[in-house]
């Protein structure tokens, strides 16, 4: 097919499913008490359990189980009240038990779909429970060069969600928008703490590509270890590319497994279709199967809070936002809690959503900051808001406030006070300036006069200059034409 | 040695110390170590600082517990906190668990005395306790012969006379067959009684544990003191656990006792073995029970069923054990799964490696479905047979073993003729329902013992009718000849 393709000249899509690996923020791991902790002392939160010490046994952690089924609901799977778990064999130094505990023919969920932005529908295949593995840390710069490895089984039996998508997505950047929308409904649901830079939220991908408008699958190459959404875009543009290139110049695409490579921007193979491995699943006897009240499923299902497109929807009617800025501000739970908070608090959603989409972002990204690890409060951006209105304070001095809020988590009241920068709006105090400035430049006077409108920003400036920035631009602006015309 | 509950009755009314009974145990053992080799590990320290406790829980006027100074062996596959537990196998010959298994915490508090850890098959897989990586055990009614497997040191240190009670576990009869050799009770509890936390796993829907003792009102008071929900294990089984000693029976009057028509006589290839067993039944017939006939139609597929469920179960339970975090490490080679294969290599001896490529063979996706699944619908119909049995009877009676006590070395080279040992009791394990073998008299001068079988969780039936047929038969008081001879 893809022969005939290329004899044809004719043009291929790409074909992506993902399967996204996501971290469920429960207090203890999967099928033990210790801490689930990101960050902590290596090898600090072990026990016997997730150690595989000889005759530990798992016990079922039933938080999980709820977040896993609250996801289902939320992404309108179809949630089993009757499950079980599975042994995934195979030896890795990271796997405490050289089998991982997972679930094979009957997921929590199956179905459900995640709605993109454009409205395009990505299904899903399932969602299953499964715990996470150790972190293996290689001595050296390369692992095949590397004299010893130091294994951190504090990650070892951490809960994780598998979410299984079919092969809807059409390209990288869908696939960036898949993975935007999923991480939105996930931090609203407040399952995971949804981080790509800590290993919260992981992704591979199945790729494949295809003659345009034709239906049958091609042969699909796994890729594995993009650890950011760029990487993501990055990875599975090289690599349709990369297969894209096979088709021009005949060479056949074989199944196998690739791994992305960030720093040189390739993939490449790390094992093929006949290096598989036989998982040789079976249920794990350790387990018996699980088994969900229908009046529990639905109190899980009923104590949903409201999801981003809901809330998005709510956002552009409620305070009139634009389609565009009631998207970026119910990304995140935390974030779209704030905004509404200052709207309230101010009573101007408009201005609210331009400050955190603007400066407040800016200050944040420049910091390397995010509105939740901010110390700032919704009630002080909500009072700059308001002196900005009123014009206590100038547009400069403003965005100097809005630094020490996000920074500090400041009260914008005391910034002013403490570096004297109170505008005046007083208009004979204005007054006294503009004359003076409009009497030391008559060639500006005449110039705007002779129909140069540029020549009243000069005087403007130099008005701002005059009162060291204290001066209100309106004022001086009314004043100045009053003179002027 | 007295038994169990008079051990514990004389150091609550403070006529005997715990510190005393645990020293003459341990004497015992030592005196007749060296040719019987029951022990892995001896944990003097452990025994006598528990002594001393329960004796000041006793002095204090306090219930120093069911097992009170009871002296108790534990095979070495019970996780024991601070000392080496080796599960028999070379790969944990150095193993010091951070932790203690459920049964043993429940044994200590009960007021029991751990003596010392018993020998037993590498990772419980023999019938002989010749699998041991380290010895083997020997018999104590003729130490030229096994004491049966593979909770081999467990029934021989208590069939010696040395302890009242010691720890088993029984995957496929690896509690029953030991006992029947010895001449001790040996019990198997239903499937999920007991909590299987920190007990190294072979089978996991199969391993469960239980007691070896002198007499069936100490497997009573253990059982008891073992048994129950645990959290740590998601198998175990939230029933409540009856006072199994209330359950003991003088007579059987109005007890219903099921012979099975199915089990293949030819298994048992010494004529004695058969007249025996027709002997047992009579005896239980006199003391009041009605015989009844009942049907196993499944049980012969027993031995295939379970040489496919256990190794596959094996085969993922025991892959943890490659070197990298505990145990045994055998380094060199190029890379980490170098050093996996030479550790496992050299780790595991030659039936735990066949069981091992067994069961992995078995769950290979292709095989998967035509092995294991097909195994555990075999497994359904066995407890079907067993449910439908149990409509017409209360216990079931019959043989525990094919034969009694054979020579060290007369199967070892001869695995099938090994498997075959376990015949008359993996049904019960398959079905997961309790069995326990008690002392039915003696072949060729060598014991050999009855099975009795309940319903599940029904563990009282089958004791009480065994406490009746040990109490009019006498033949669990018997001592083993060559040792009290010397
Ligand atoms: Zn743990």
């Amino acid at each position: 097919m893809i022969d005939s393709a290329r004899e044809q000249g004719l043009e291929t899509e790409a074909v992506i499913g993902l399967e996204v690996h996501v971290e469920l923020s429960t207090h203890s791991k999967m099928f033990c008490g210790c801490r689930n902790q990101f960050g902590a002392p290596p090898n600090s939160q072990v026990c016997p359990v997730c150690l595989g010490l000889p005759g530990a046994l798992p016990v079922i952690n039933g938080r999980a189980v709820e977040y896993l089924c609250k996801t289902g609901f939320a992404l309108g799977c179809t949630v089993s009240p009757y499950s079980k778990f599975d042994r995934k064999n195979y030896f890795y130094p990271d796997m405490p038990k050289n089998y991982q505990i997972s679930q094979y023919d009957m997921p929590l969920t199956t179905g459900g779909s995640v709605t993109l932005v454009s409205g395009r529908k990505v299904r899903l295949n399932r969602i299953h429970l499964e715990e996470d593995t150790g972190k293996n840390t290689h001595a050296g710069a390369a692992i095949s060069r590397s004299e010893y490895t130091l294994i951190d089984y504090n990650r070892a039996g951490v809960p994780l969600m598998e979410i299984v998508s079919e092969p809807d997505i059409g390209s990288p950047q869908e696939a960036e928008q898949y993975l935007s929308e999923l991480k939105g409904i996930l931090s609203h649901i407040g399952v995971s703490d949804v981080k790509m830079h800590e290993g919260s939220l992981r992704c591979d991908a199945n790729v494949s590509i295809r003659p345009v408008g034709t239906q049958r699958l091609g042969v699909k190459a796994e890729v594995k270890n993009m650890n950011s959404f760029r990487s993501v875009v990055r990875a599975l543009s090289f690599e349709i590319e990369r297969m894209r290139e096979c088709t021009r110049v005949g060479q056949p695409i074989v199944q196998e497994t690739r791994g992305w490579d960030e720093s040189r921007g390739v993939t490449h193979s790390m094992r093929s279709k006949e290096q598989a491995h036989d998982y040789r699943y079976f249920p794990d006897p350790d387990l018996v199967p699980l088994s969900i009240d229908a009046a529990l499923l639905e109190r899980w299902r009923l104590e949903l809070p409201e999801l981003p497109d809901s809330k998005r929807a709510r956002f552009a009617a409620e305070y009139g936002l634009s389609a565009y800025d009631a998207g970026v501000l119910t990304q995140e739970a935390g974030d779209a809690a704030f905004f509404e908070a200052v709207a309230k608090a101010s009573g101007d959603a408009k201005q609210a959503a331009n400050w955190l989409m603007g400066d407040v972002r800016k200050c944040l990204q420049l910091h390397g900051l995010t509105l939740s690890s901010s110390p700032m409060k919704p009630a002080h951006l909500a009072a700059l808001i308001a002196m900005v209105k009123s014009g206590a304070i100038g547009g400069k001095a403003a965005k100097e406030v809005c630094d020490e809020l996000v920074m500090h988590g400041r009260d914008p009241q005391d910034v002013v006070g403490e570096r004297g920068l109170a505008q005046t709006s007083d208009a004979s105090a204005v007054a006294v300036i503009v004359d003076a400035v409009v009497a030391r430049n008559p060639e500006s006077v005449t110039a705007y006069r002779g129909g140069k409108l540029k020549a009243l920003d000069f005087l403007i400036g130099q008005a701002m200059r005059e009162s060291r920035g204290k001066a209100n631009v309106d004022v001086v602006r009314s004043r100045l034409q009053e003179l002027l015309d | 040695m007295i038994s169990g509950h008079e051990i514990r009755d004389a150091v609550a009314r403070r006529e005997r110390s715990a510190v005393e009974v645990a020293q003459q145990a341990l004497q015992a053992i030592d005196r007749l170590e060296p040719r019987l080799r029951a022990y892995i590990s001896l944990l003097p320290e452990r025994a006598l600082s528990q002594a001393r406790s329960v004796d000041a829980r006793s002095r204090a006027g306090q219930d120093a517990g069911l097992l009170a100074g009871v002296p108790v062996a534990i095979k070495d596959l019970f996780c024991t906190k601070g000392d080496r537990t080796t599960c028999g196998s070379k790969i944990l010959q150095d193993f010091r668990p951070p932790y203690s298994a459920t049964v043993v915490e429940r044994l200590e508090a009960a007021g029991a005395v751990v003596v010392g850890k018993t020998n037993m098959d590498e990772f419980a897989m023999g019938s002989s306790c010749e699998n041991s990586a380290f010895f083997p055990t020997r018999n104590p009614w003729d130490e030229g012969r096994v004491p049966g497997g593979s909770s081999g040191g467990s029934a021989s240190t208590v069939g010696a006379g040395c302890v009242p009670l010691a720890m088993g576990t029984d995957t496929g009869g690896s509690i029953r067959e030991p006992a029947s050799f010895c001449n001790v009770v040996g019990v198997k509890p239903t499937y999920g009684r007991v909590s299987r936390y920190g007990m190294i796993a072979f089978a996991s829907s199969l391993d469960q544990a239980g007691p070896l003792s002198r007499d069936v009102r100490d497997a009573a008071d253990a059982l008891e003191v073992i048994a129950g929900f645990d959290p740590m294990d998601s198998t175990s089984v939230d029933v409540p656990v009856p006072r199994y000693a209330d359950h003991l029976l003088e007579d059987l009057t109005g007890v219903r006792v099921g012979l099975v028509d199915d089990f293949d006589e030819t298994i048992a290839a010494d004529s004695g073995m058969t007249s025996l067993y027709q002997t047992a039944y009579r005896n239980i017939e006199a003391l009041g029970a009605t015989l009844v006939h009942v049907r196993l139609p499944h049980a012969k597929y027993g031995l295939a069923t379970y040489y496919l469920i256990a190794p596959a179960e094996c085969s993922s339970n025991l892959a943890r054990y490659d070197g990298t975090r505990y145990g045994l490490r055998v380094d060199g080679g190029d890379d980490v799964y170098s050093m996996f294969e030479r550790t496992r290599a050299e780790g595991f001896g030659p039936e735990v490696k066949r069981r091992i490529v067994l069961g992995t063979y078995a769950l290979c996706s292709g095989y998967y479905d035509a092995y294991y699944v097909r195994a555990q619908k075999v497994r359904t119909l066995m407890k079907a047979d067993f449910d439908l049995a149990f409509a017409s009877c209360d216990v079931i009676a019959c043989p525990a073993v094919s034969c009694p006590p054979f020579e060290l070395g007369a199967k070892s080279q001869d695995p099938v003729a090994m498997y075959l040992m376990d015949y008359f009791t993996i049904p019960m394990s398959l079905a997961g329902i309790p069995a326990m073998s008690v002392p039915a008299g003696y072949v060729n001068g060598l014991p050999v013992g009855l099975q009795l079988v309940s319903p599940a969780f029904e563990e009282a039936r089958m004791l009480g009718v065994a406490h009746a047929y040990e109490k009019a038969t006498g033949h669990a008081r018997r001592r083993a000849p060559q040792l009290s001879a010397r």
